[in-house]
């Protein structure tokens, strides 16, 4: 058993601090009837409960993500332990094969030789220029590379026998414990879409397993240019993601509500502060302002490196710097339409029945204002995490979004261009990434979808 | 003419069909008005949905329905033979006039709609018509409204413009839904004085739907009573205002608030009107009725003819119960005036009006211009008055939760405006308000007990948890509601409940002075009576006074000690409630009060009808503010604004009629 460190980076931090926050909310909601009920809502709709499902596999590929450490190097007894530079994580460990089965450079999916021919000393024949075999990819097969479509299609069959039988395992025990309450899973009476999540479980397992199982033997999704696993790039992708679009919303929130309130409660010269200031934001092209930003930061960096003790501590400051720029340009849209809501919800008759009373105004906005706003918070969060997942891909296209060393779909994209132009053009970093990407972000639109039909006050 | 037989529809509302309408026929000849009425709930609008097929999305016309118009089922055409239907031969008119109207449009453009889909007239043929139709619905200069959009019409008018649309197709049946609940008493004249005329120039048929017996007994020949979803009495209105069978109908008369049930207490209907996925089986009313009997619970009740056209669905043939005088509560009518719990003299709330690049201050909508009152303690004031007078503006500067721009409002002796807001804190507890919209008054995030906790934790009178709790629960008691209600939501309760709560949620810090902001103007007649009869009993047991913010003058005489009357701003006349509702002596409490409709068969009294509409406070009228519609306005009136003159020494009157 190896030692190790367990390093703690920034947005690890963030991510499981917005875990917590996450069971917090849940258990709030739990204690609060009307909010209770538009979750049931939620609940009860297929489609959102199916896109819920596909968004926490992505949550847990991206939680695997999150537990970081450093493996302890091999010393002499007694020394002082010195430990790797590298900073791995959990989904580090279980995607070992991936991470370190690299190949010299670009081959496509389930191939066992490069995609570049290559000037190889054969003995026996001398110098013929051919197709190198892989490294890793299909070396089991050995000689008989012809078998590839073959071995790969009964492993991938067998897996699916495999996700099928562990999906009926899974089907059982929900089904059990919703016969005890009486509750049918299909067709029936709906309170919590049971169905859609086992259908989509079942895709997922499906699709997941399968491609696992072959992941060890071939590259799934090829490789990239310096011959590193596409699939892996993904998974690592998905990390950086959902930091973008959670921690910035984060840093979004609190700006957009506060200021939001502050301005349509109080009116008067504050409001025209709060106007006058998202005004002005809003019309500065933001891409500008966020490459503005972002390069000073990175100046800051560089010129500091003995902040960071470590590479991945370093891409980590970068990312969490992106997302807090991200979070001070896009805090607008939110704080205009919490303001429109407060100005009307001020002049309701309740707030003045509080205001007879002489309640407080920091009384007033915490017991009366916030819980009528949040239904539209909790609406604006699931909807501009899609955005914000695009717009990180958007900016590691321009070269100003993360560290070139971080995977992100962005980078994958950014990429791609060079792989698009050449001749034979490799496709499947792209394709993967934007299936990937698109899956992520459909799903997120869709669960914001179900959320908004089930806040709709028109239906409460 | 129009033949509705066995009408059933509803809604589809989480896979199951909910019947809002259960069964339901009547007839409506040519030239004849047929009312139907009901309290909010019962199908009615549902049922002229129904008619014109213009149900939402989720509702469904079940089979063996037939709606037969001119001898023609409408419930077999297809979609667009139903078009040339709807507005042609037959139109509808709304109850909002604001949201009827599509504002970005002008009057011009959706009247031309009409004539063009359905006469076929353009340009030059067609504003001629679009101007005779506006003529014909008392709009002056009816060339410029032509051109001008909604928003610059005032709300009678826009009604007017509505029926001017209706009537483009020259409809032989006009559905009238509320046309009038949304309008003040002498536009709601003006309006119905109009539908009146039309109908008898025209000979069209109106299908009226209100829940208003004065407005009922003003237009219908023969009315029908909905409740539930059913039609329960059919019945002309002779019939049906001498002798109303059902006992539905008579509890819907007994709830009317009246100067001739002061000191009663009004009888109520319990409970409320069953949802639609609860309907009881029988008979609907059984749960709520008087007179229900043994049989009432199992069957029910067919229809029956109670002589001349006179039917009823109703078990009970018993004959219209006389009036029994429920217990009398005393009418505190002390002779000597007690001194006034609270003073007010020449309150002002100005708004400014900004505009322009750096918001100055170009002029300032006088909404309250110099009122002067006096509440003493344990009686009621009524303040009365059309909407947009500032009786509203009034109760809440009274509260100071609209700072006044001059004047003193004195609580118990002791000057409110312009004082420290700790101290105004104190004076808070003397002085609550109760508003209009129960559904807007109670956040629908808090408990109901937290709601009523609210005002004694904010003016810090009952600090400990368990004392407040048990305050809470003997408050929803002296409301009339379970003390378990205090951990539930307010959306779980009906409207009149809502308004208990409101009360008692008032009540929590003991006021001595409650301002009632038009109470029951969002609730039925039956949950209404339900209301009044509990502020007159707190009254009674607590000796609060209120201030009655209202424009019902029914309300009026049942509840208030005295009234004042206001216009634009101003108070025109104060007195005694019999003093003002007996003999008014300035010429808008004379109009007002004969605008009312009654619900009473009596030969309406000569109505003194108002021209127009009140003004903008932001630019009233020189001299007396009601001079450009008083019918005995003079040249005085015009330049002059009238004093104060007493009539008697509780009676006074600003009217340079009497100076």
């Amino acid at each position: 058993m190896m030692g190790f460190e367990i390093v703690i980076l920034w947005s690890d931090v963030l991510i499981w601090l917005l875990v917590l926050a996450g069971i917090g909310v849940g258990v709030l909601i739990a204690k609060n009837p009307p909010l209770l009920a538009a979750w049931r809502r939620v609940g009860a709709n297929r489609v959102g409960m199916a896109s819920a499902t596909i968004l926490l596999a992505f949550i847990v590929i991206g939680l695997l993500d999150s537990m970081h450490y450093r493996l302890q190097l091999e010393g002499k007894p007694g020394q002082k332990a010195s430990y790797a530079i590298e900073v791995l994580s959990v989904l580090d460990a279980i995607a070992m094969p991936l991470r370190t089965r690299n190949e010299k450079t670009y081959s496509a999916p389930f191939a066992t030789r490069l995609y570049a021919k290559e000037t190889m000393d054969v003995p026996g024949q001398g110098t013929i220029r051919d197709y190198p075999r892989l490294k890793h990819g299909g070396k089991h097969l050995g000689e008989n590379e012809g078998d590839a479509a073959a071995d790969a299609g009964f492993a991938a069959f067998k897996a699916m026998v495999l996700a099928l039988l562990g999906w009926l395992g899974i089907y059982g025990v929900i089904a059990a414990v919703n016969r005890k309450k009486g509750r049918k899973i299909f067709f029936g009476e709906r309170t919590f879409a049971w169905d859609a999540v086992l259908v989509t479980l079942l895709l997922i397992l499906l699709i997941a397993v399968p491609l696992f199982t072959l992941s060890s033997q071939y590259h799934v999704f090829g490789t990239d240019k310096v011959g590193q696993d596409v699939l892996y790039q993904i998974l690592k992708s998905v990390r950086t993601g959902l930091i973008i679009g959670l921690v910035t919303t984060l840093v979004m929130l609190p700006m957009a509500v506060l200021l939001g309130i502050i301005a349509g409660y109080f009116r008067g010269w504050v409001d025209d502060l709060i106007q006058y200031i998202y005004t002005v934001l809003n019309s500065i092209p933001g891409v500008l302002l966020i490459a503005a930003a972002v390069l000073m930061m990175q100046v800051v960096i560089d010129t500091h490196p003995q902040w960071f003790s470590t590479a991945a501590e370093r891409a980590d400051l970068r990312l969490l710097a992106l997302c807090f720029i991200l979070g001070i340009t896009s805090w607008t849209g939110l704080c205009r339409l919490l303001r429109g809501e407060t100005l009307k919800l001020r002049e309701l008759e309740y707030i003045q029945a509080a205001q007879a009373f002489g309640v407080s105004n920091g009384r007033i906005i915490v017991r009366h204002i916030l819980p009528n706003l949040m239904h539209i918070v909790i609406i604006a969060l699931v909807m501009d995490f899609s955005g914000l997942v695009l717009a990180e891909a958007v900016l590691s296209y321009v070269g100003i979004g993360v560290d070139p060393s971080m995977t992100s779909f962005g980078t994958m994209i950014n990429n791609a261009r060079m792989e698009l132009g050449r001749e034979p053009v490799v496709w499947w970093s792209l394709a993967a990434a934007f299936s990937a990407m698109f899956i992520l972000v459909l799903a997120a639109n869709l669960f914001a979808d179900a959320v908004r039909d089930a806040f709709d006050p028109r239906v409460a | 003419m129009l033949q509705v037989k066995n009408l059933r529809l509803g809604f589809i509302s989480a896979g199951k069909l909910l019947l809002a309408v259960d069964g339901i026929s009547f007839a409506v000849a040519a030239g004849e008005t047929f009312a139907l009425l009901g309290e909010s709930g019962c199908g009615k609008s549902a049922t002229a949905q129904g008619i014109m097929r213009l149900l939402p999305a989720n509702g469904v016309i079940s089979a063996g329905s037939s709606v037969q118009f001119a001898g023609e089922e409408l419930l077999s055409l297809s979609e667009a033979e139903m078009r040339t239907v709807r507005g042609k031969r037959m139109a509808m008119i709304f109850q909002e006039p604001a949201t009827s109207l599509n504002p970005v449009l002008t009057v011009g453009r959706q009247i031309g709609e009409v004539l063009e889909r359905h006469l076929g007239l353009k340009g030059a043929a067609a504003s001629e018509r679009m101007v005779e139709l506006l003529r014909q619905v008392g709009i002056a200069d009816p060339e410029r409204r032509l051109n001008e959009y909604p928003f610059q019409l005032s709300g009678g008018m826009k009604q007017r413009v509505m029926i001017a649309i209706a009537l483009a197709g020259e409809p032989d049946l006009l559905i009238a839904d509320e046309p009038t609940t949304a309008l003040d008493v002498t536009v709601q004249a003006q309006i119905l004085d109009l539908l009146a005329k039309i109908q008898v120039n025209r000979g069209m048929a109106i299908l009226l739907i209100t829940h208003d017996l004065g407005v009922v007994a003003r237009m219908a020949q023969r009315i029908g009573v909905m409740y539930a979803g059913e039609l329960v009495e059919v019945a002309s209105r002779e019939a049906f205002f001498t002798r109303p069978k059902h006992p539905y109908s008579q509890a819907l008369f007994a709830a009317l608030p009246d100067i001739s049930r002061r000191g009663q207490a009004l009888t109520t209907i319990p409970g409320q009107v069953p949802s639609l996925a609860a309907m009881p089986a029988a008979c609907r009313f059984a749960g709520r009725c008087k007179q229900v009997m043994a049989i009432c619970r199992e069957v029910a009740p067919d229809w029956r003819s109670a002589g001349d056209g006179h039917q009823l669905r109703c078990h009970w043939s018993g004959e219209a119960s006389v009036e029994k005088f429920m217990p009398r509560l005393a009418l505190s009518e002390q002779g000597g005036e007690p001194p006034a719990f609270l003073a007010v003299d020449a309150l002002q709330v100005h708004f400014p009006i900004r505009r322009g690049l750096l918001q100055r201050t170009v002029g300032h909508v006088r909404a309250v211009d110099g009122v002067s009152l006096a509440i003493s303690a344990g009686r009621t004031l009524a303040l009365v008055g059309e909407s947009g007078c500032g009786k509203t503006t009034v109760g809440k500067a009274l509260l100071q939760l609209i700072k006044p721009t001059a004047g003193s409002v004195k609580l118990a002796g002791k000057e409110l405006v312009g004082i420290k807001a700790r101290r105004l804190r104190a004076a808070r507890r003397h002085m609550q308000m109760i508003f209009q919209d129960p559904f807007a008054s109670l956040n629908p995030r808090l408990r109901v007990g937290e709601i009523i906790a609210e005002g004694m934790s904010a003016l810090g009178l009952e600090r400990d948890n368990a004392a407040q709790r048990a305050t809470v629960a003997a408050l929803l008691l002296q409301v009339g509601l379970p003390a378990e209600a205090a951990g539930r939501y307010p959306h779980e309760f009906s409207g009149g409940q809502r308004q208990r709560i409101a009360v008692a949620r008032a009540l929590a810090v003991q006021p001595e002075l409650l301002i009632c902001d038009e109470p029951t103007s969002a609730l039925d007649v039956s949950v209404q009576a339900q209301i009044l009869n509990l502020l007159k009993k707190l009254q009674e047991e607590l000796g609060v006074a209120y201030l009655f913010i209202t424009h019902n003058f029914a309300v009026v005489e049942y509840l208030a000690h005295d009234v004042a009357v206001m216009y634009l701003g101003r108070i025109v006349e104060r007195g005694r409630a019999e003093e003002i509702l007996r003999t008014p002596r300035h010429p808008y409490t004379q109009a007002l009060l004969s605008a009312v409709p009654a619900p009473t068969l009596d030969a309406h009294p000569a109505a003194i009808r108002l021209a127009g509409e009140t003004p903008s406070p932001a630019n009233p009228p020189s001299g007396c503010h009601f001079h450009p519609r008083c019918p005995q306005a003079s040249e005085l009136c015009r330049q002059q604004s009238p004093k104060t003159s007493s009539v008697s020494p509780t009676h006074t009157v600003n009217c340079h009629l009497l100076g």
